[in-house]
């Protein structure tokens, strides 16, 4: 029965810890929407962004994805 | 799980390093699955860029412009983000995109094997551009190179903390660098293997994991080849700091 | 779930993440750099010098092409130029001719005119001669029966009158009326 409660903590745990991978994706969306209301007021312009727009979406991913992998590490590595 | 409830899911199974021909010890050389989709990650890259090019037509066929499609476009990307003089690095930026594009996506074939979903993997690469990123800053601009954590834009007090954020972001970089593209490739290969557990155990209504699966599928080829892009953009960021660290 | 997968289950759960597991590590570090060595030597040994090479040869012959149809074009704007003179050329001839016709009829023109006119001058100054003998004629035949009208009116009424007086007199008197 004990094990059965650290189990269950150990799986409440990982399931907070999924909640970052929420405030990555509030930023993805963030800058993706930014990209594309800077890209209607200036289609011209847009083409030459899209590496920064890779580059951001990539440093608010990151931050995710660190969170998923603590959830993975909780989950079967802990 | 232990006492038999809930399904019978192994998501990391699909990560196990096995030995190809049988036994259980994985010594340095012993051919691996790891081997074996390297390989064909390698095969790939030659049947893109050198079996299509065979002809070397001016007028390309279907191939032929693939490949040029390909090389352009790293050309492109080397030339636009990290400057015209970062040219000359071009071929190890090539190697690998090529090799990160093609091991995303050749794992993403069901029962495949995607070597760049292991740390070990992307952590030796993220390092090695670090590593020869900071060595040739170093060797070009001598102590000047340290002037990237300097920022003389801010007021003189602000400095020596910025310069100290300056340098924990800076030796962060290839961990950030290593860990995206490995935890990227397994997240999704863990959750298509969930959708695909859930699509053994529930018989009729499989049907809605299916689907889930398929357009998973999708995304998930989006995320290998914007994966792939990012690290190499990355790289190519790192070198034009390297080249050029006074902005 | 039968007892034995739960079993391998738990095993698998003992092993954790793959990706932890430090003893594949050299395995899979080797095989990755023997990996990127070998793309890189298929990249630098055969595809790039391949394909640089064809994207150099497919712009110069994008080049050498653009060359090509600027000169062409350029013998057609000659020969447009050409053409254009020979057009201005044969315009000009033909309005030379023109003019050369229009002056060789205006030349006979002129003579027939000028005939006609030397014609018309000698017929009318003939004319007028005829008609002014006929007037002559007429003015003497006048002059005449008036002064015998005269002389046969002055012997009418009984005076006494000599020829040249009456003469005289008749005359003035047609010059004023003449006049």
């Amino acid at each position: 029965m004990e094990g059965d409660l650290a189990l269950l903590g150990k799986y409440i745990g990982v399931g907070l810890t999924t909640i970052g991978m929420g405030g990555a994706a509030i930023g993805v969306g963030n800058i993706a929407g930014n990209y594309l209301s800077g890209a209607l007021r200036n289609p011209s312009a847009a083409a030459g962004q899209t590496a920064f727009l890779f580059i951001g979406i990539a440093f608010a991913e990151a931050l995710g994805i660190f969170s998923f992998l603590v959830a993975l590490l909780l989950m079967f590595a802990v | 799980m232990a006492d038999g409830s809930g399904f019978n899911i192994k998501p990391m199974d699909q990560f196990l390093v096995k030995p190809l021909f049988g036994g259980d010890a994985v010594h340095w050389y012993t051919p691996t699955n790891v081997t074996l989709w390297m390989g064909l990650a390698v095969v790939a890259v030659s049947l893109l860029l050198v079996y299509t090019t065979r002809g070397r037509a001016i007028i390309p066929n279907r191939g032929q412009s693939v490949a040029e499609l390909t090389y352009g476009f790293i050309y492109k990307m080397v030339e636009d983000v990290a400057g015209r003089d970062a040219v000359r690095f071009f071929p190890y930026i090539m190697t690998l995109f090529l090799f990160i594009m093609f091991a995303n996506v050749l794992g993403l074939i069901p029962f495949a094997f995607t070597p760049t979903a292991h740390f070990a993997v992307t952590g030796v690469m993220a390092l090695a551009v670090f590593i020869s990123v900071t060595a040739l800053g170093l060797i070009l601009h001598g102590t000047a190179f340290l002037r990237l954590f300097w920022i003389d834009a801010a007021p003189l007090a602000l400095r020596p903390v910025l310069a100290i954020i300056e340098l924990i972001s800076y030796f962060m970089r290839p961990v950030s660098h290593s860990i995206r593209l490995a935890g990227a490739m397994m997240a999704g290969h863990a959750v298509a293997k969930v959708f695909a557990g859930f699509a053994g155990a529930l018989g009729v209504g499989a049907v809605v994991p299916i689907v889930a699966m398929t357009a998973l599928y999708g995304l998930e080829l989006l995320v290998a080849l914007i994966q792939a892009y990012v690290f190499t953009v990355l790289t190519c960021v790192y070198l034009k700091d390297a080249l050029h660290p006074h902005h | 779930m039968n007892p034995e997968t739960g079993q391998t289950v738990a095993a698998d759960q003992a092993v954790g993440m793959p990706q932890l597991d430090f003893s594949t590590f050299p395995n899979q570090i080797f095989w990755l750099v023997v990996a990127l060595v070998a793309i890189w030597l298929i990249l630098t040994r055969v595809a790039l010098p391949r394909i640089g090479a064809v994207l150099a040869e497919r712009r110069g012959a994008i080049t050498n092409d653009i060359a090509r149809a600027e000169a062409l074009k350029l013998q057609a704007e000659e020969a447009g130029a050409a053409y254009d003179k020979a057009l201005a050329d044969a315009r000009a001839k033909a309005q030379r001719i023109i003019e050369k016709t229009k002056a060789e009829m205006q030349e006979q023109l002129d003579i027939a005119l000028q005939k006609a006119d030397a014609e018309i001058a000698a017929k009318t100054a003939e004319s007028e001669r005829r008609l002014a003998a006929i007037r002559d004629s007429a003015s003497a035949a006048v002059e005449e029966v008036a002064r015998e009208t005269a002389r046969d009116v002055l012997a009418a009424f009984g005076a006494k009158a000599d020829a040249t007086t009456v003469d005289a007199a008749v005359a003035s008197r047609i010059k004023e009326g003449a006049a």
